[in-house]
């Protein structure tokens, strides 16, 4: 049995309340590698909540995240110590936010944006460092040229970019996006899509992306689950839930597209 | 030779939840059979639910009852039942679909669209970018064409990417939705050379085609839809 045939992501009942709010009531789902999963719904559906649980930016209350591990094995993320965890961030997972500014460091060039993941995971060498940071500026169609350039002065496209680089870079296995599309200009956010096809494609990536733009969703991801009131109301192939919309809520969202 | 694609009393209503939970039944106990070397042509007046029945194969929508079975990797796989993944992997492989629409990520060079399939069964950059050329060369698409994102195509050249797309990458078994609908006789000829060769190799094919001349040249059999009663 080969890698691909186990999910590399179990999530049971995972849930959430705010106070008196079930934010998020208990969810499951599995991803397997090479895999983009999106999640739609309107604001406050929980799709973001969800997100952040998985990401463990806010602790979940209940439920189990089992994440496989190279050699194989299976780890709760939500029972694993929070040192251990974060080392386990950041070589395996990648968080791509909506607003790149919350993902970047604006002080510090492109190149040490880039830089600084691979030595949170261990680099040394400066040249080998700065070797891989061209390497991924080509890669997400930044200019070599602007890697001592602090990412402030980039446009929101570059600084997209720029994050998905930094993230990248580690080769993590799992990586979960925030509205990734979601503040840029169409024309700019239609090279971020072929981007992210691309590269989910070449490194076999495992995605989580919430979004509320059902055409993102339809491009980029293969399975969909839709999200309402803190549940998921309807699940499968992304052609399936947009084409043949089963749930009224799904239904809704769909014929709520302004077709262009 | 045994069935590549087989549907066996399949069956599809929608259920219009927005329009007060109108119901529509569209397929009721549809069944035939597709062997290697067969394109097997569905027939019927508009409306009758000729796209539901590739639709519902493609997986694009869910049926409700029966089963459609294909051949994949050697065994019989239940597309009406598989899981999300299955289903990939059956269109990854397996499966081709000619729809009427192009739906791609915009932006995005017309060449690669057409060796994308081919990419997702691992096939190597270069090899999947010549392949796609010489499928575009030989569907007559401008050589200036190639390297332009296929958004402001025109009818028929979208189709030849639609082609080309589903002819880069051998599939044994094809789904054709008025595959030469917008293309001019001399590049419907191409498509019929295209679909007879395919057919030689031992693809089964399932078409709907309104084009006589085209389903002439290409069909083997008919499969009369019956409409189903709306009444009920």
């Amino acid at each position: 049995m080969s890698a691909h045939d186990l999910p590399l992501l179990e999530v049971r009942d995972l849930a959430k309340s705010y106070g008196g709010l079930q934010a998020l009531k208990p969810t499951g789902f599995e991803l397997w590698p090479g895999e983009v999963l999106a999640i739609v719904g309107e604001s406050g559906s929980g799709k973001t909540t969800l997100l952040s649980c998985l990401a463990g930016h806010v602790p979940a209350d209940g439920g189990s995240v089992r994440f496989r591990l190279r050699e194989g094995t299976g780890v709760d993320l939500l029972q694993m110590a929070e040192a251990e965890r974060r080392l386990l961030a950041r070589t395996e997972f990648g968080f791509v936010h909506q607003n790149p500014r919350d993902g970047l460091r604006l002080n510090i060039s492109a190149g040490g944006n880039i830089g600084e993941r691979l030595m949170a995971a261990g680099w040394r060498h400066f040249g080998r460092i700065r070797g891989e940071a061209l390497a991924w500026l080509d890669r997400v169609e930044i200019d070599r040229s602007r890697i001592d350039d602090l990412p402030r002065g980039f446009s929101g496209g570059m600084q997209q970019r720029l994050q998905i680089a930094r993230n990248l870079v580690t080769r993590p296995r799992l990586v979960l996006m925030d509205e990734p599309t979601g503040g840029l200009d169409v024309s700019v956010q239609a090279r971020l899509l072929d981007l992210l096809r691309r590269l989910v494609a070449e490194l076999d990536l495992a995605v989580v992306i919430v979004t509320h733009d059902l055409a993102v969703a339809r491009l980029l991801s293969h399975r969909m689950l839709v999200m309402r009131q803190g549940q998921v109301v309807e699940q499968g192939l992304t052609d399936r839930v947009l084409d043949d919309p089963q749930h009224p809520y799904s239904q809704l969202l769909v014929s709520s597209i302004l077709a262009a | 030779m045994q069935p590549s694609l087989i549907a066996e009393g399949i069956g599809k209503t929608f259920t219009l939840h927005l329009q007060g939970g109108v119901r529509l039944p569209v397929l009721a106990g549809l069944g035939f059979a597709v062997r290697p070397g067969e394109c097997v042509v569905l027939e019927g007046p508009s409306g009758v639910g000729k796209s539901t029945v590739l639709r519902a194969i493609y997986g694009s929508y869910g049926v409700d009852r029966g089963r459609i079975l294909i051949r994949h990797d050697g065994a019989m796989i239940d597309l009406a039942t598989a899981a999300p993944r299955q289903i990939l992997a059956v269109r990854r492989r397996t499966l081709g679909y000619v729809s009427q629409f192009l739906r791609v990520v915009p932006r995005v060079p017309t060449v690669e669209v057409v060796a994308e399939p081919l990419l997702a069964t691992g096939c190597a950059r270069e090899p999947a970018l010549e392949r796609a050329r010489s499928l575009l060369a030989r569907l007559r698409l401008p050589e200036r064409l190639w390297d332009v994102p296929p958004a402001t195509f025109s009818g028929g050249e979208q189709q030849r990417v639609n082609l080309a797309r589903a002819f880069v990458h051998p599939y044994p078994v094809l789904l054709l939705d008025e595959p030469t609908a917008s293309l001019d006789a001399k590049n419907r000829a191409i498509v019929v050379e295209l679909v007879r060769e395919r057919l030689a190799e031992g693809a089964a094919m399932l078409a709907i085609l309104h084009d006589r001349q085209a389903r002439d040249a290409i069909a083997t059999r008919m499969v009369e839809l019956a409409g189903v009663d709306r009444a009920t």
